[in-house]
């Protein structure tokens, strides 16, 4: 027996060698045609109009399919559930819903299904994380103040004209308006979701081409192809086993080990073994996000006339090329705009928009900031949070590069905040005094989602408080422009704006990262570098 | 004796409140833990004053804490972010962190305790000098390298076990991260023993037995040992404690959704509801650790009675 239970690990060893297989039992569960994918605890309930991040988003973009849906390669809005949706004055939208579609309960998605929903989602009383997506629609104020209760219980901008149909008033002109509803928000929710909230909850039920089969919070998600799924992307596989792991490490690890098929986050540390580990199975494309150092412009210091030299200057001060290349490896890519390559040309994506002030050019940098007086305090600090994504590395790196453009060793400092949630707080009360981090990840592939809630007056996002008439002009013309390709390029207008005031300095455009086993093919990421699952062939 | 227990475990709810009103009060200086849950977006304030408003914390700090330990004494440990009852992680984190410490216990005290014993009794001889040098190598050591290290190699160079503990977590997959977490306390468990068991053997009891002619086997073990341990179980007792909070690392590292990971979670997203509650479940143990070390001295050594 003894010597039976040697030679077993002696083969096993061997195997692992020539093909990465698991061997010790257990762990390993998952049949055949199963993908076992690596996820994170999603940090809110798994709500469509409640989960904002990449982990929750994941599962919703399996289990729901809304009026219109991203192209997994080019981002483009394609209708989806939408037959039609159709608008004469850029501000009311006629929506027409696709027949033969439903839950996977059977029950039929009709009009009302997305008007529940979306009504849902905006009520204040339901605390949805996502409720501002609806502050577009006409009656939002109502139901969801700033302060007090709500003094309605439906946005007056929705009514079911048939089961077919439902009508949308907007409050003001938002011509590309259609295009930001394949976001996760917008997505219909079955009768269900509001009979039995708690039970909906345990196990999610939806209409994409994924069932859930199980749900173990904070350790792992069971889904299965639903066979019956009416649209035209089902899934590849027989279903897909994601495991939450807290250290992107250990994905990796049981990765090499053969105990995991797919990792969408490579660790940083490995990054400069991935391609002698994996070959060819690994991703490295573009994702929708984008990391910039915004001012405070709400601190008189940084925002009287002439500083925008100054930020100007920071930002030509900063070796974007050496500091991708050394610290990311390639993983990010120099910024020359404020947007993402991601979007691709339809969604408005333009290289270069910043100009010179976002190529490196110490003497440059070292005039004008001279020139502008110099800067505020004659030091600055930069600040984040230092818990994720090397965020203290680069930050020593940019440092470094401003203080030897200006050569004084202490003209730039680094102030690391432990956790995301702290940064977090200190940004929103405008505790901030010198440029910190400012990341966006994208909702929707529009131009518009990375500058209007950035940088126009008083928006959502606008952490630093930039406010420009011209900015916010153009903005609201190019909303108003009928065609895709006149709003695009009133917004790429108003990013030359941006150029000229440099509000947030962009630095890079992050790319999603992702490693497969040998048992997978036709493994993509989609523009929001999360995996394309229903694409994904086993075996 | 049953009056100290009484008096002992009387002197704990001074120290549970303490300790549960030090970690809450922590928690609560970290900042508000609202603006993150919106990610990158500005939190809309009038979601974000109705999500302050049920984790009551729009009131006061002196008040919040009343309100917990109100909660505390009915039994509800408060909400997680993600929806989950803070007990309902607790009855899933424990039992997997219990099984990894005991793993991790165990092996010490058998291999630390044999490896004492053996290197006690050959002082200043090669078998000696080995298990000096090793376990000053394995002190020397973190433990994220050597839980590193060893899961390539067993996990995937050799592929002799899963690298990533499973969500059930069952006790065979569990040796591997029970001997990283114990590797450390093992060297510390070798050297005490060894130390206690070379100055122990010198004693005069010692002598006597051995002249009285009792077998070698009956000295070593009811005699010398049951003597030399003392200083060894204080040590494994607040060790319990240590290895169960300090997990975190060895936890991370293998995967492993016990304590360790519920608190770092918890630390991450500012939630004090998972924190106090894991942390004060940890105190609680601690505590009870002690007092069963200090009942063990009793056993150990007769001289040494409780009134």
């Amino acid at each position: 027996m003894r010597g039976v239970a040697r030679a077993r690990w002696v083969v096993c060893a061997l195997s692992v060698a020539l093909v990465a297989s698991g061997c010790g039992g257990g762990g390993s569960s998952g049949g055949s045609g199963v993908v076992r994918a690596s996820w994170g605890d999603p940090q809110n309930q798994l709500e469509p109009a409640n989960t904002n991040e990449v982990q929750g988003g994941k599962v919703l973009d399996m289990i729901f399919r809304g009026l219109k849906r991203y192209d997994p390669r080019s981002g483009a809005a394609e209708n989806m559930l939408a037959d039609k949706i159709e608008t004469s004055d850029q501000q009311n939208f006629t929506v027409t819903v696709k027949d033969g579609w439903t839950f996977s309960n059977g029950e039929k998605i009709t009009s009302k299904s997305f008007v529940d929903a979306w009504n849902y989602a905006a009520l204040v009383d339901n605390k949805q994380k996502n409720a501002s997506f609806f502050a577009y629609v006409d009656g939002y104020d109502k139901v969801h103040p700033t302060s007090g209760t709500a003094t309605a219980k439906t946005l007056s901008g929705l009514s079911v004209k048939d089961d077919r149909t439902f009508t949308v008033k907007l409050r003001t002109k938002f011509s590309t308006w259609p295009d930001t509803l394949g976001y996760v928000a917008y997505a219909p929710l079955p009768a269900a979701f509001f009979e039995n909230h708690a039970a909906w909850l345990k196990k999610p039920v939806g209409n994409g081409p994924y069932l859930v089969d199980s749900y173990d919070k904070g350790s792992s998600m069971k889904l299965s192809k639903w066979d019956a799924y009416p649209g035209p992307d089902k899934a590849q596989n027989s279903g897909v086993e994601l495991r939450v792991y807290t250290d992107n490490n250990t994905a990796y690890t049981d990765l090499q080990a053969g105990n995991l098929d797919l990792v969408d986050d490579i660790p940083s540390a490995q990054l400069k073994n991935v391609k002698n580990d994996l070959g060819d199975r690994y991703i490295n494309q573009p994702a929708g996000i984008i990391q910039t150092l915004a001012f405070p412009m709400y601190d008189p210091a940084w925002s009287k006339s002439g500083l925008e030299k100054v930020r100007r200057g920071l930002s030509m001060a900063i070796n974007r090329d050496q500091i991708t290349d050394q610290i990311y490896r390639k993983t990010r890519t120099p910024a020359t705009d404020w947007t993402s390559p991601a979007l691709g040309d339809k969604g408005g994506y333009k290289a270069g928009l910043c100009g010179d002030a976002c190529k490196y050019d110490a003497t440059a940098a070292k005039k004008l900031i001279q020139d502008g007086g110099g800067l505020p305090g004659g030091r600055i600090t930069l600040t984040s949070n230092v818990d994720t994504g090397s965020h203290r590395v680069w930050m020593d790196a940019v440092c470094n590069s401003i203080n030897n453009a200006l050569g004084n060793d202490r003209a730039c400092t680094v102030n690391p905040i432990g956790t995301f949630a702290d940064f977090r707080a200190q940004t929103t009360e405008q505790r901030m005094t010198n440029p910190f981090r400012s990341g966006w990840q994208m909702d929707y592939p529009l131009i518009q989602n990375f500058l209007q809630p950035l940088y126009y007056t008083d928006a959502s996002s606008n952490y630093g408080k930039f406010s420009d008439p011209k900015f916010d002009n153009l903005v609201d013309e190019a909303n108003a422009e009928s065609s895709a390709d006149k709003a695009n390029a009133k917004f790429q207008d108003a990013e030359k704006i941006l150029a000229e005031q440099m509000p947030a300095i962009p630095l890079w455009y992050q790319n999603g990262s992702a490693g497969y086993s040998e048992r997978l093919s036709d493994v993509t990421l989609n523009p929001f570098s999360v995996p394309v699952y229903e694409q994904i062939k086993v075996g | 004796m049953g009056r100290y227990v009484i008096r002992r475990l009387l002197q704990m709810i001074p120290v549970f409140i303490g300790s549960t009103f030090l970690i809450f009060f922590m928690v609560y200086t970290l900042g508000d833990p609202v603006a993150a849950l919106f990610g990158d977006k500005a939190p809309d304030p009038a979601t974000a004053a109705r999500i302050r408003q049920e984790l009551y914390l729009d009131e006061p700090l002196w008040k919040q804490y009343l309100h917990y330990m109100g909660q505390i004494l009915t039994g509800d440990f408060g909400t997680a972010f993600n929806g989950q009852k803070v007990t309902e992680l607790m009855s899933n984190a424990f039992p997997v962190t219990l099984r990894l410490t005991l793993v991790a216990i165990v092996f010490e005290i058998v291999v630390g305790i044999v490896l004492g014993v053996l290197s006690g009794l050959r002082r200043g001889r090669s078998v000696d000098t080995s298990v000096l040098l090793l376990t000053l190598v394995v002190v020397s050591i973190p433990t994220f390298v050597s839980g590193y290290v060893l899961q390539f190699l067993f996990g995937v160079k050799w592929g002799l076990v899963p690298p990533a503990v499973s969500p059930e977590a069952p006790v065979d997959e569990l040796i591997l991260p029970g001997v990283v977490l114990g590797l450390t306390s093992l060297a510390y468990v070798t050297r005490l023993t060894r130390t206690s068991i070379a100055e122990n053997s010198r004693a005069d009891y010692i002598r006597t037995a051995v002249a009285k002619g009792l077998p070698r086997r009956r000295i070593i073990t009811r005699h010398l040992l049951r003597n030399s341990l003392i200083p060894v179980v204080t040590f494994i007792g607040t060790d319990v404690g240590a290895l169960m909070g300090g997990a975190i690392v060895t936890e991370r590292i293998f995967n492993i959704h016990g304590v360790g990971y519920q608190l770092f979670q918890g630390i991450l997203r500012q939630n004090s509801p998972t924190v106090v509650g894991f942390v004060t479940i940890l105190v609680i143990v601690f505590l009870l650790a002690n007092l069963l070390v200090d009942l063990l001295y009793a056993v150990l050594d007769p001289r040494i009675r409780y009134a």
